[in-house]
């Protein structure tokens, strides 16, 4: 603990792999809350404005509208599928890197 | 053993007292019913059915058996949660140690309520495709979790939004307007979930409105006090697994009813002749069928209930996708588990739950609107709410009388115990932040005993779930449910920005968190008070006034009216003197506002308040910190500190 507060944030957060670590990180988590938001906005504006697109009977009587949303349903499962598979192969390393480097170097002891 | 004591003691009294509070049955015999709505369904005729029976009847001795044996294991739960609750780390975080498949099934329970299980069942099978709407939000509401909040908010928070907040900020304000926030959030969506399982119990089982509030709000209480966080998780875990598993044998006994062909189910639901009399009389009020039209298709399709496309995309945006993420009962949950990859873990695992849930929820409506009929639903409850308990009712009786009654039972049994969960973390919530965040940090300035905290939580918990049972008693005739839509507002525009800036935005201050909070919650509440939520005198004088002229022309044309026309006249005329001078609670003619989500014009306004404030306000020792903060958030470093008490 008392080593903790004398770390050097500032040296920690300059640390390349921090470095990278932070912009894939917020790379991929802003850029695919965005992508999920403006399919959601765009899904909300079609129900209301393309009445047609919606009613159009793709298989049987099951309508575009009800596969939509079951499509939103799949898209929210494969964010968080991926968004999981990423965070174990990719972030999750770099961050075990990069604490046993600031070990190593001291700096959080 | 004394806390036992006081356990089983209360457990006895309040089930004596319960079961001598309800009255005798006055069943009206549940075949009769059966016979009704299958009558009505089997009718050709066009005609909404009109000898839908007026109520649903459980089996009270089933649902109470039931109910029991789930409350006596409940208890059974809070006391071992009891005995394992010494330190503030095992009362507010289950001392970290939820594990993140367990956290997922709670926070899934958190959002898989009586609300979402009975009241968007209801919606579909009334609106069709817009009750899907609300389906699809929650989904997307947990992308938002799950992406931006789930791992920060673990590596920096310990058992309250305010620990977030207040990390490189001025402790004592920020977790001020904080608690405030939060309690304020907390008590509104208590109400409303109070409200509606008080009416619920009423509505099923026949016991007085009061005693039902006061049933359920005791039971939470001691869920709550005894048991704390420990206790509040596994209720929602097992309520979850129970309404998961009363979601899937429903489903079952539907897919069978149409031999499990997704196919026939939908041709059903488009010639369906009880729906399609429904979508043109009631829901498009077109008394003469227009020739050709499908009305049975235009079920499926969408804006019979939302028509205002900003609505939507307020309601979606605002409410869904922002405000779940800032309730403080879904932010809690994430300090139970012991590090950022096992929140991550939750939140995909109740993702998962969630989905699967929802998908059969829109599954169920339609086959609710097929089987039970919307005229019945309506007929039974005008918001939909019982279509669910009276398809299992139906179905299970298809197979034998008694399953119906078992079936129904259970059902109700599920719905209560979901409510009891719920309310029980929102007291949590609340208290964490009046005990956490303003007695421990800002009266007792961190400085009070374990002991002492624990004690202090427990007695604001209480303190919490008795303010709420007042409320909730007093609001039987007042409608609630556009508190929820304020909570959400200021979860979405004071909440989130705070937390999403301060996480991530180095140059966010103390002002710039105290403001955002505050202008969150009051555009919130002016926008909501000035909007169509409210109530306004003169639009009912002039719905009051079509209705007299309609009446008189026909008295002026020679017709005779009959002796309900003219009770309804009579009180047509009241309405209106009554109402024709009168203006809203705002003394508004009518709303200001045109939405009644506000989400899309509070959530800008939060976030720009956020920037503008921060920046007028700059403290360079705030911005120094944030390399300390941004590190632990972004890699989880020194989270053991947080999660060993």
């Amino acid at each position: 603990m008392k080593e903790q507060q004398r770390t050097d944030w500032a040296q920690v957060a300059a640390n390349p792999r921090f470095v990278d670590l932070h912009r894939k990180k917020v790379r991929f988590l802003f850029g695919w809350w965005a992508i999920s938001t403006i399919i959601y906005v765009i899904f909300l504006v079609c129900a209301n404005l393309a009445g047609k697109l919606f009613a159009w009977p793709v298989i049987g009587d099951i309508n575009f509208g009800y596969l939509a949303i079951l499509g939103l349903f799949i898209y929210c499962w494969f964010v968080a599928g991926f968004y999981a598979f990423w965070a174990n192969k990719v972030a999750d390393k770099i961050t075990v890197d990069l604490i046993d480097e600031l070990k190593e170097g001291g700096m959080l002891r | 053993m004394k806390k036992l004591i006081v356990v089983l003691a209360l457990a006895f009294t309040l089930l004596t007292s319960f079961t001598t509070l309800v009255p005798s049955p006055a069943v009206a015999g549940p075949e009769s019913y059966i016979a009704q709505t299958v009558v009505g369904q089997t009718a050709k005729a066009a005609a909404p059915a009109q000898s839908a029976p007026a109520k649903v009847e459980a089996d009270r001795r089933i649902t109470i058996t039931i109910f029991c044996i789930f409350i006596a294991f409940t208890l059974g739960i809070v006391y071992w949660a009891a005995k394992r609750t010494t330190t503030t780390g095992d009362y507010y975080a289950a001392a970290s140690s939820i594990t993140g498949v367990q956290n997922g099934w709670a926070m899934a329970g958190d959002f898989m309520s009586a609300a979402s299980f009975l009241g968007v069942t209801g919606l579909i099978s009334l609106f069709g495709f817009d009750g899907m709407m609300y389906a699809i939000g929650t989904s997307f509401a947990y992308v938002t979790l799950l992406l931006i909040m789930a791992e920060p908010c673990r590596n920096v928070g310990k058992y309250t939004v305010g620990d977030i907040l207040s990390f490189r900020a001025s402790p004592v304000p920020v977790r001020a307007t904080m608690a405030l926030a939060a309690v304020l959030l907390s008590v509104m969506y208590l109400v409303v979930q109070m409200v509606g399982g008080g009416k619920l119990m009423e509505l099923l089982l026949g016991i007085p409105y009061p005693w039902a509030v006061v049933f359920v709000g005791i039971l939470m209480m001691i869920y709550v006090v005894f048991g704390g966080m420990i206790a509040t998780t596994w209720v929602q875990i097992i309520k979850a697994g129970l309404l998961m598993g009363g979601g899937i044998v429903l489903f079952l006994l539907m897919a069978s009813h149409f031999g499990f062909s997704p196919r026939r189910f939908f041709s059903e639901v488009v010639s369906s002749k009880q729906i399609q009399s429904w979508v043109q009389l009631v829901l498009l009020k077109q008394p003469v069928a227009e020739p050709g039209f499908e009305y049975g298709r235009r079920f499926l399709e969408p804006a019979l209930l939302q028509k205002n496309v900003w609505d939507q995309i307020s309601l979606g945006v605002g409410s869904f996708l922002l405000g779940v993420a800032g309730m403080p009962h879904i932010l809690m949950r994430f300090f139970t588990v012991p590090d950022a990859k096992a929140a991550r873990k939750s939140v995909v695992v109740a993702m998962i739950l969630i989905g699967t849930f929802f998908v059969m929820v829109t599954l169920l409506g339609l086959g609710a609107a097929i089987i039970v009929t919307p005229q019945s639903i309506s007929a039974v409850d005008k918001g939909g709410n019982m279509a669910n308990l009276l398809m299992g009712q139906l179905l299970g009786a298809n197979i034998s009388p008694i399953v119906g009654d078992v079936l129904l039972a259970f059902l109700c049994a599920v719905a209560f115990a979901t409510i009891l969960a719920v309310v029980a973390g929102l007291v949590l919530a609340a208290a964490g932040a009046i005990a956490h965040d303003v007695w421990t940090n800002i009266i007792r300035r961190g400085q009070a005993s374990q002991r002492e905290q624990v004690m202090a939580a427990r007695i604001t918990s209480c303190i919490v779930a008795i303010v709420s049972i007042v409320i909730g008693i007093a609001s039987e005739t007042v409608n609630v449910a556009h508190l929820a839509t304020l909570a959400f507002a200021i979860a979405a525009s004071g909440v989130v920005p705070a937390v999403v800036f301060s996480l991530f935005w180095r140059k966010m201050t103390t002002t710039g968190i105290c403001a955002v909070l505050l202008v969150g919650t009051v555009v919130s509440l002016v926008l909501v008070l000035v909007s169509p939520n409210m109530t306004y005198p003169k639009f009912v004088a002039d719905g009051a006034k079509v209705q007299i002229t309609s009446l008189e022309k026909k008295v002026a044309d020679g017709q005779t009216l009959t002796d309900k026309e003219k009770g309804d006249l009579e009180k047509a005329q009241k309405t209106y003197e009554a109402n024709k001078d009168g203006t809203s609670i705002m003394g508004l003619d009518r709303p200001l506002f045109p939405l009644r989500n506000p989400g899309i014009v509070s959530a800008p306004i939060g976030f720009l308040a956020a920037i503008i404030f921060s920046l007028l306000f700059p403290s360079r020792r705030e911005e120094e910190k944030f390399d300390e903060m941004y590190v632990r958030q972004t890699t989880g470093l020194g989270i053991s500190q947080l999660t060993e008490t």
